[in-house]
């Protein structure tokens, strides 16, 4: 089993309308895992059977047993996030800033505070019109831990796609460099930085890419709007070429994608051209897979 | 006054809204321009200015210290994240997982894991006249983007007069670092786009700030492409679509080369009404 992991840096480049492309071209080969928990729409795209939602612990948070808090302000002083206070003689927890750490409770004389677990957010594993199994999550909303979100999504992708004897893992993973996208690329044989000819998205590739290099993972990109600005894209295949990033495709920019969207629709299924593109990039994602050889 | 611009969805125009929003205001009212987007910072790469200031931001982290330990094993146990393993004759801090709470380090009864100063990004600030730009940039390796944006709204808690229009660019999604962006604006403006997508992740941002308790308005960016939900969706919802931008392609080749796309007519009237907005909003 291998595992393809789609990312961008910046967001609203096409990662998730180039996943749900190749999803559908893979077919039954392929679980198809989204990692974009914090904005997951690869659903909208891919229609997975509705199931049963599997509720996920991550993080705790500090409660206060009023009848037992003494109001001595022990935790108030440990609290490094302002997150407790003392009103009228009683420990008061704001929920949001609240970390989780569990230090008040520790240092409270009383025992008077729990550190109780919350539900942060709900995953599924169903199938979908893929004729694959898709597994995705929503994070609860202002819930934090999406990370552990994204490791318990992609954990439950493999074991389906062992169970199912199933040669990929196609992973949608999160924008940025933080702690959701390093969970999303954990375990990767390929990366697949999806970008296009932009300040903005050149930056953003860079920076994401500095990340993918530090855990030696092969990549490979797809540029997406190639035709947006010339002298942008000159700069995206000297940045690729330069660092030995192979370009499996270019595609136009077009309001094609949008009205794909808009039907509900990816673009493979939408615009020809696209599509015979889209399966270019995924005979060169074959190939990248191959030529990387590392075993799963 | 402060002003969040968030998206739920990331390449809605975020940033395109935040920077043109700083330049149109700034003429008349002293603007700052705040980039909170910290995993990937982009506002400076349309707009600097003279640097002002420039600083190394840093997180406590615990380091242990052989020669105190008594391996008892109590720092693993306080943490909640993970951060610390105590092994049979070391103890292993992981700082990418430290939260900063000084569980471990307090609660040590040998003071073996003293808090010290690690790099986790960089504060830029610059001026452009009136206008203030204030970027923080996550050291990359660093997965945590709250501290940061924490350390900067202390920042500009510290240095932007309080009657400054502050423009705070929020990170995309919805999880904490959108919630560390947005929590203590005045007013959050979401920047979304008339496709399932945008309208899938608006939604989810609406629940977010009506959890924070903020008042919003929406900017339809992108308007004329994909379809109506969006602006069914904010009728049904009684939210104020404050702009709809015309969907162009001259914009986006503007805003490809790092260009405010002002020039734009049709994109400097929307931006200049909602502009005009905020500014009545602010006095």
């Amino acid at each position: 089993m291998k595992e393809i992991v789609v990312i961008s840096g910046k967001g609203g480049t096409g990662k998730t309308s180039v996943t749900a492309s190749l999803a559908l071209l893979a077919g039954r080969d392929a679980v198809v895992a989204d990692c974009d928990v914090d904005a997951a729409d690869l659903h909208l795209l891919l229609a997975p059977d509705p199931d049963v939602e599997h509720p996920f612990a991550g993080g705790t948070l500090a409660v206060v047993d009023t009848q037992a808090c003494s109001g001595c302000g022990a935790c108030e002083q440990a609290c490094r996030f302002e997150a407790i206070v003392v009103e009228n003689g009683v420990a008061v927890v704001d929920d949001v800033d609240c970390e989780g750490c569990g230090y008040c409770a520790r240092v409270c004389p009383e025992d008077a505070i729990v550190d109780e677990r919350q539900t942060v957010g709900y995953w599924q594993n169903t199938s979908c019109r893929t004729g694959g199994a898709m597994v995705h999550a929503r994070l609860g909303i202002g819930a934090d831990n999406s990370g552990k979100l994204v490791a318990k999504v992609k954990a439950v992708a493999r074991e389906e796609a062992r169970a199912r004897n199933t040669a990929l893992v196609l992973v949608d993973g999160a924008p940025g460099v933080g702690c959701p996208v390093v969970s999303s690329l954990s375990g990767a044989d390929l990366v697949l930085l999806v970008t296009e000819p932009s300040v903005a998205g050149l930056h953003d590739l860079q920076r994401v890419y500095q990340l993918v290099a530090s855990f030696k993972l092969p990549a490979a990109c797809i540029l997406n709007k190639a035709d947006l600005h010339e002298g942008l894209r000159d700069q995206v295949l000297e940045f690729l070429t330069a660092e030995g990033i192979p370009l499996l495709a270019e595609l136009p920019y077009t309001t094609a994608v949008p009205a794909a969207l808009a039907a509900g629709k990816t673009m493979l299924e939408w615009d020809i051209s696209l599509a015979a593109r889209l399966r270019a990039a995924w005979q060169g994602v074959a190939e990248q897979l191959q030529q990387s050889g590392r075993t799963p | 006054m402060r002003i969040a611009v968030a998206s739920g969805k990331g390449g809605t125009g975020k940033t395109t809204v935040s920077t043109c929003l700083a330049a149109l205001l700034a003429p008349e009212h002293p603007v700052a321009l705040v980039d909170l987007d910290v995993e990937e910072p982009n506002t400076q790469l349309f707009m600097d200015g003279e640097l002002l200031h420039r600083e190394v931001v840093h997180k406590h982290v615990p380091m242990w210290r052989a020669d105190q330990c008594a391996h008892c094993g109590q720092c693993q146990q306080v943490c909640n994240f993970g951060a610390v393993l105590s092994l049979p004759d070391e103890v292993m801090v992981f700082a990418e997982l430290c939260h900063g709470c000084y569980a471990c380090s307090e609660l040590c009864p040998h003071g073996a894991l003293p808090m010290e100063p690690q790099p986790m990004g960089v504060l830029r600030h610059a001026v452009d006249g009136e206008l203030a730009l204030i970027e923080s940039r996550l050291e990359v390796g660093q997965e945590q983007a709250v501290p940061l944006i924490k350390h900067t709204l202390d920042y500009v808690d510290a240095r932007v007069p309080a009657e400054t229009i502050t423009i705070l660019d929020a990170p995309p999604g919805t999880s904490c670092p959108v919630i560390a962006a947005t929590r203590h604006a005045d007013l959050v403006v979401l920047v979304t786009e008339p496709t399932p997508f945008g309208l899938h992740d608006l939604s989810l941002a609406v629940e977010t700030m009506r959890l924070l308790g903020r008042e919003m308005l929406v900017v339809v960016n992108r308007h004329g492409l994909g379809d109506d939900a969006v602006e069914e969706y904010c009728r049904r919802e009684g939210l104020l679509v404050a702009a709809r931008i015309p969907h162009s392609r001259e914009v986006a080749h503007h805003y490809a080369q790092g260009h405010l796309p002002l020039a734009v007519p049709e994109f400097r009237e929307a931006l200049g009404a909602l502009a005009e907005v905020l500014a009545g909003r602010s006095s």
